[in-house]
Parts: C-alpha cells; structure tokens; sequence
C-alpha cells in the first residue's frame, strides 16, 4: 500500500527528515512514536503533500502510483488521509457542507456520480453515530469554535466519511479525555477491514491500548532507529526515550 | 454548493464570460455632451416639457461642478465630450407584446441567462431588460397591475404617470446632489420605475438587467422605487458588460422612498466588465444610491455583491427619518487585478429610535485596491439612536489592499454606536487543510470566501444567491496557488 524508501525532506534549510524507511502494507496499523520535534508531524505533511516542505530525497510508493508527482488534493482523492494534529477552522463555511464537497470531489475524481443530498444524508447518519458525532456540531462552521476533542472528533468523523485506503493519524489522541479516546479508536477500529490501512502517530502508548498497532516505530532525529511490536511501545512506556538515546549513545541528562 | 464548484469547473478557464458584443444596430447621438444632446436625447423619448427642463437644469449645474476626488481611486480623467450619451438598439418598429422583440435581443438575454419568456420562467421574477440606455421589454406587467403595482421602464413612467414621477424624481436624490448624479439627471436615457400601492406586498421580485453593448457609450439609468405605506418589495438589479479595451462609464442613480411601515430590499449583483488582468479597459462604475425611510417603522435594506468594473465608486444610503424606521447595508466588494473599489454606506438617523446596521466584507486579491468608507450621522434630535457596524476585510495574497474609513458623526448622546472590524488573510494552512480533503485550491479558495462572505450572501433573494457565489469564485480565479 507504502512504501517509503530513505525518504529526506526540509523546512526553509533545516534539514528534518533524514532518510525514513517504511512499508505500509494493506490491513496493517503502525504506529509511530517519540519525542516531540522528533519530525512526525513532518511526515504526515511530507506524505500528505503539503508544499511549504521540500523533498530533497527518496521514493514513497502508494497505492501503485509514484505519491510524490501527486498534487496533495490527488493524492487526498487517491485514499491518503490525514488527521490533522491541529485542524484549521473556516469561518462560515458549514461542516456538513465542506464534508459533502470533499466526498463528491473523490467521487468525482474516481469517475462515479456525486452523492444527491439525501443519499449523502443517509451515510451521514451512519457515520455520526459510529463517532458519537453530533448534528448540530456538523451544521456549524468547520471547527470553528469546537473544542479541542470536538476538532479530533471531527477528523474521525471525515475519515470515516470519505472511507481512506491509508489513514494518517496525527497525534489524534492528545488533548482527549478517555471517552473521546475510546470514542475515537472506536471509530477507526470500525474501519479496520483487513485493507485499510493505517498510520498512528502518537506520544503516548494509552491510544495503543484501544488501537492495537501490528507494528510499533520510533522516530527520533528524523530516522526510525527503532522498529518492533506493540511491546515496543509497552517498553517505551516503561522507560521513557531515554532508553533510546541511551542505545544511540547520546548522553543523558537526568 | 457543489452545483456551485462544478461550475466553478467548468468556467475555470473562461474569465470574464459576459465579454461578446451583439451585432445590434443602434440609434446613436454623436459624441460629446451639451445642451442640445439634452435636448436631443429628451426630444427622442417625447419628453413633456418639464422633463426636459429638469434635464437642463441639471446639465447647467453639473458645468459647474467639479469632479470629485476624494475616494481613494486613481484613474485618468474621463472625457466627457468623447462619450456618447445615447445609444438605443434598433428595433423594427415599436413594439406590442414581448414577441416582437428583436431576435438578436432576445438572444443575448437568453445568453446573459435571463429569459424574457414569461411562460418559461419558471422562478416567477419579474424582469425589466435595458440594453445600452434603452428599456427593452419587461415583464409580467399585467399581473402586477392587478394589484395596482407599477413596474416599467423610466421613459413609459414619465409617459404614462408624470404625476408620480413629478413628486417623486429627484426627491431623494436631487438633481444637483453631486457631480456624476447631476450628470445621470441631465442624460439618463433610461431605467427602471416601480411603484408598490398602499398595503400591497408586490408577490414576486422585481429586477431590472442593465447591458451595455454599444462601444464608446455611457450607460445613466435612472431607477426610482416608491413604497406607499405599508406595502413591501424586494428589487434586484444585475449588470454586465462587453469587454472592451478602452474604459467605459457608468453613472446611474437609484432613489427609494418608503412611507409608513414600507419596506424596501434592494439587491445588486454588480458585475461589470473589470477590465484585463494588467488593468485595460473595464466600467467606470459611479453610482448615486440613496433611499429614504420618510414614514415611521418604514425599512431599507441595500444588499450588495460587487465583483465587477475597473473603479467602483458607489455608497447605497438611507435616510432615516421616521420614527422607528430601520437602515441596512449588507456588502461583499471584491477586487481583484487592477480593479480599485471606494465603496460604503452613509446612514443618517434623524428620526427617534432608528436603527441601523452595517455589514461590510472586502476581499482583496492581486494587485487591487479595496476601501470601506462609512458614515454613521445621528443628528441632534435623533433620541436612542443604534447603529452596529461590521466590515471584515480578506487579503488574497500580499500585493492589494484593504482600507476602511469608518466616520461617525453623533450629536446626540442617547447614541449607540457600535464598531468592530477584521482583516484576515486566507491561510496556506487552510488552503492545505481543503486539498487534503481532495478540493484542488480553487475550489478551497470559492469555499473559503463564500463562507467569508456568507452573511451578507444570506440577505440575496434565493434566485440570484447560487449566481452570486458563483460571481465571487469567477472573479477570484487564479489569485491563489
Ligand atoms: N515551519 C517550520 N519552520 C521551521 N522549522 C519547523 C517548522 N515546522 C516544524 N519545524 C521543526 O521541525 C522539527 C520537527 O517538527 P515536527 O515534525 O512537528 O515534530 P513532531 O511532530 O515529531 O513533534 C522540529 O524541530 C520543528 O521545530
Ligand atoms: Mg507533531
């Protein structure tokens, strides 16, 4: 489904990615871990197309299709989707509304009719109940306004709506209270078909406990410097990063 | 809405798609203007004689005046004797009914999306056509004269009610009000007039289509709306123009009167021809609107979406002189390329208890220039006075700009005046955020400024809302990305 192959990307000359190696393969969930300003956000964005990063290096493969001659929206229509660690909020633009365009451009892109809005109505319902969404929260303006774990909601939400081959999460768990985390691994759980793939970024191994990843990666520097099981977040937890720069013989402060 | 991004699609390409002239043949003055084309443009819609003293004596003040300099616009000086003031479309002969209308005619309004066919519309508007300076054909006329509803063109009213016309013409706006509106009393060649009788609440919105086609005219049409009491219509005036190279000028006057427990909506999708990308050709757009709330608990309501001409230059305002009567202004002014705009509202509270409310929305991209200019006057005796204004500018990208000159006049302290305003940018992250959800960067930016613009979208008629959003997305193509 992916294939990242020594992947080297920047911001304004800062070098932040630094050769990442991954294979995504479909059903599979991995989850990627490790400190903050490690550069995680900055893969999801590099994989998502966003251009204010720039490619100096390496292949990803998605889907059969070379990801990275992709325009972010052709890339969004191919099946890669991302939830935003901080998603944006537009002004005036109704939820319900922005959610029917976004669903009718992919259908539009794959060669099939828009959805009429009752049949996008119908799916609605479906889908707000399997992420506890509510209406009125749909009939306001994009996020603006919503709290924190009502915006992570809301990536759930359009996730499930536009139905993803591969699923970026970013840091969907932080900020959430327990509910909202089941709430929200519920929803990808629900997702899961054994072709869906998905990609966990996170800090902490709690989301890990409800989404139980087949793989576990940390990232650290910009590199993946460790790959393992779900114990692996289970250790992670235990002993902190620290362990990691340990092994990698950096010098740790206590 | 995805109606709206679908062809949204489909025009991506076309920029201005009002741009073709009609091959019609006209009746025209030569250019130039001076006392004998007053007289010649009045001797050739049969004026009565008090009509065309109006006219002169307009034309003899405006020689007087001076062209006013104060918006903040630049463009070069218009050359008023090389304008011609009259141009009609030749018809065969006059006409009786709407089928003998030109062909030629009909089609260009079939074009612009408007049919004349009162069978065929289906949305049960009533439309008033005027092509270069000359009503064309308007429709539905019996049915709202049913209801003792007057809706025709300005040359018939003056034909057929004079006495309306007597007392009400250039009593809002007079002749003389400033430069261009003393110029538009002189020439006006044409317009709308609509009258609603005592009680009556017109069933269907009047509209009125203005087109310039001929080259090297001037369009002045002349629009008067009179609501006796209690009765209540809604008005929309939509324009386009050929795309020329050389500048063309627009001054018209609109002037509404609303008597007791009246009220008046009056919509304008303004879509003159802006000129090219590097600022060639395009309508000098200088235009006098003005109502007056007379009778108590009467209301005016301007709404505007300005996505057209090279230079706008246009404050729709309210009087509000009865008691209790209510002042609104709803605007979306978009700019784009060269295009400069120096557009606002005045409202002068002068009766006790008026309200009113302000809601501006600029949107700025290229290399544009797009201001607010506002005044909110309440005079001595104007006792619990409230006005809210809101004017929220959005910059598409960082070569225009955005100006906004709020000016408030109070001299009564029971007042209470409210002002708030905004300038945003639309983000990359928002632009990145759509594409993520699989919208290419037009359709984001269509969908970013609807929703900037929605308020005021929300105050248009139905009918005309999908094509005003589909204005604003058209006219911004290709500002971002
Ligand atoms: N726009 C930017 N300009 C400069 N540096 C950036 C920018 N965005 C991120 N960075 C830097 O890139 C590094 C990785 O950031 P990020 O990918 O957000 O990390 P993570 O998501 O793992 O916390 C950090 O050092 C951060 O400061
Ligand atoms: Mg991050």
């Amino acid at each position: 489904m992916l294939s990242i192959k020594n992947l080297q990307a920047r911001i304004e000359e800062k070098e932040i990615l630094k050769g990442i190696n991954l294979d995504i393969k479909p059903g599979e969930v991995h989850a990627i871990m490790g400190p903050n300003g490690s550069g995680k956000s900055t893969l999801a964005s590099v994989l998502a197309g966003r251009s204010s990063y720039e490619v100096t290096g390496g292949e990803v493969e998605f889907m059969g299709k070379d990801l990275l001659e992709l325009s972010p929206e052709d890339r969004a229509r191919e099946g890669l989707f991302l939830a935003f660690q901080y998603p944006i909020e537009i002004p005036g633009v109704s939820t319900t509304n922005f959610i029917k365009t976004a669903v009718n451009e992919t259908r539009k892109y794959r060669g099939e009719e828009p959805l009429d809005a009752v049949q996008f109505l119908k799916i609605m319902k479906e889908k707000m109940k399997l992420v506890e969404i509510d209406q009125t929260l749909l009939s306001r303006s994009l996020n603006e306004g919503f709290s924190g774990g009502e915006k992570k909601r809301n990536e759930i939400f359009q996730m499930a709506m536009l139905e993803p081959h591969l699923s970026i999460l970013d840091e969907t768990d932080s900020g959430l209270d327990i509910d909202a985390l089941r709430i929200v691994a519920e929803g990808v759980n629900k997702l899961r078909d054994g072709k869906r793939s998905f990609l966990v970024i996170t800090h902490y191994q709690r989301l890990l406990d409800y989404i139980v990843p087949d793989f576990v990666h940390v990232l650290y520097k910009g590199k993946i410097v460790r790959s393992g099981t779900k114990e692996l977040a289970l250790e992670l937890e235990e002993k902190g990063y620290d362990f990691i720069k340990e092994e990698l013989g950096e010098r740790v402060d206590a | 809405m995805s109606e709206m991004l679908n062809t949204l699609e489909q025009t991506a390409l076309s920029d201005y798609k009002y741009g073709w002239v009609t091959q019609i043949e006209a009746d025209e003055a030569p250019p130039g203007l001076s006392e004998d084309i007053v007289r010649f443009i009045s001797a050739k819609k049969k004026e009565p004689e008090w009509m065309l003293e109006w006219r002169l004596k307009a034309f003899r003040q405006w020689q007087k005046m001076e062209v006013p300099r104060w918006p903040n616009v630049t463009y070069p000086d218009v050359d008023f004797q090389s304008i011609k003031y009259y141009s009609a479309p030749k018809q065969k002969k006059t006409i009786n009914s709407l089928d003998e209308v030109d062909p030629e005619l009909r089609a260009t309004f079939e074009k612009l999306g408007i049919s004349l066919d009162e069978q065929k519309r289906l949305s049960g508007v009533a439309v008033d056509a005027v092509i270069d300076s000359v009503s064309i054909a308007t429709t539905f006329k019996e049915q709202l004269a049913e209801q003792g509803i007057i809706f025709c063109s300005m040359s018939e009213a003056i034909q057929e009610h004079p006495e309306l016309i007597r007392k009400w013409l250039g009593s809002v706006v007079p002749a003389t009000d400033n430069f261009y509106a003393a110029l538009n009393s002189a020439v006006f060649s044409d317009g709308s007039f609509c009258y609603i009788p005592k009680g009556v609440k017109c069933p269907m919105e009047l509209s009125t289509y203005f087109r310039i086609n001929a080259a090297g005219t001037g369009q002045f049409e002349r629009t008067l709306i009179v609501a006796e009491e209690g009765s209540y219509v809604s008005y929309l005036e939509g324009c386009t123009a050929p795309m020329r190279d050389e500048n063309q000028l627009h001054a018209a006057v609109v002037e509404i009167v609303a008597l007791d427990h009246a009220e008046v909506k009056y919509s304008t999708v303004q879509n003159w021809y802006p000129g090219d990308k590097e600022g060639k050709g395009g309508i000098f757009n200088f235009v006098t609107k003005r109502g007056i709330c007379a009778g108590i608990h009467s209301k005016i309501s301007w709404t505007q979406v300005e996505t057209g001409s090279a230079v706008t230059w246009k404050y729709p305002s309210v009087i509000l002189k009865g008691d209790y009567s209510v002042g609104e202004f709803y605007s979306v002014a978009v700019t784009n390329n060269h295009q400069q705009a120096d557009t606002g509202t005045k409202m002068m509270h002068i009766g006790k208890n008026t309200r009113s409310r302000i809601v501006s929305k600029g949107i700025s991209a290229g290399v544009s220039q797009n201001s607010y200019r506002g005044l909110v006057q309440v005079a001595k005796n104007a006792a619990n006075a409230r006005n809210f204004s809101q004017c929220d500018s959005l910059l598409l990208g960082d070569q225009c700009g955005a100006h906004t000159f709020p000016y408030i006049e109070v001299k009564n302290n029971t007042a209470q005046v409210e002002h708030e305003a905004t300038t945003s940018k639309i983000g990359e992250d928002q632009i990145f955020y759509c594409n993520q959800r699989g919208l290419d960067t037009e359709t984001a930016v269509a969908l970013i400024i609807n929703g900037f613009a929605k308020e005021v979208m929300n105050q248009l008629p139905m009918e005309f809302a999908v094509e005003a959003q589909k204005l604003l997305a058209i006219s911004l193509e290709g500002s971002v990305g």
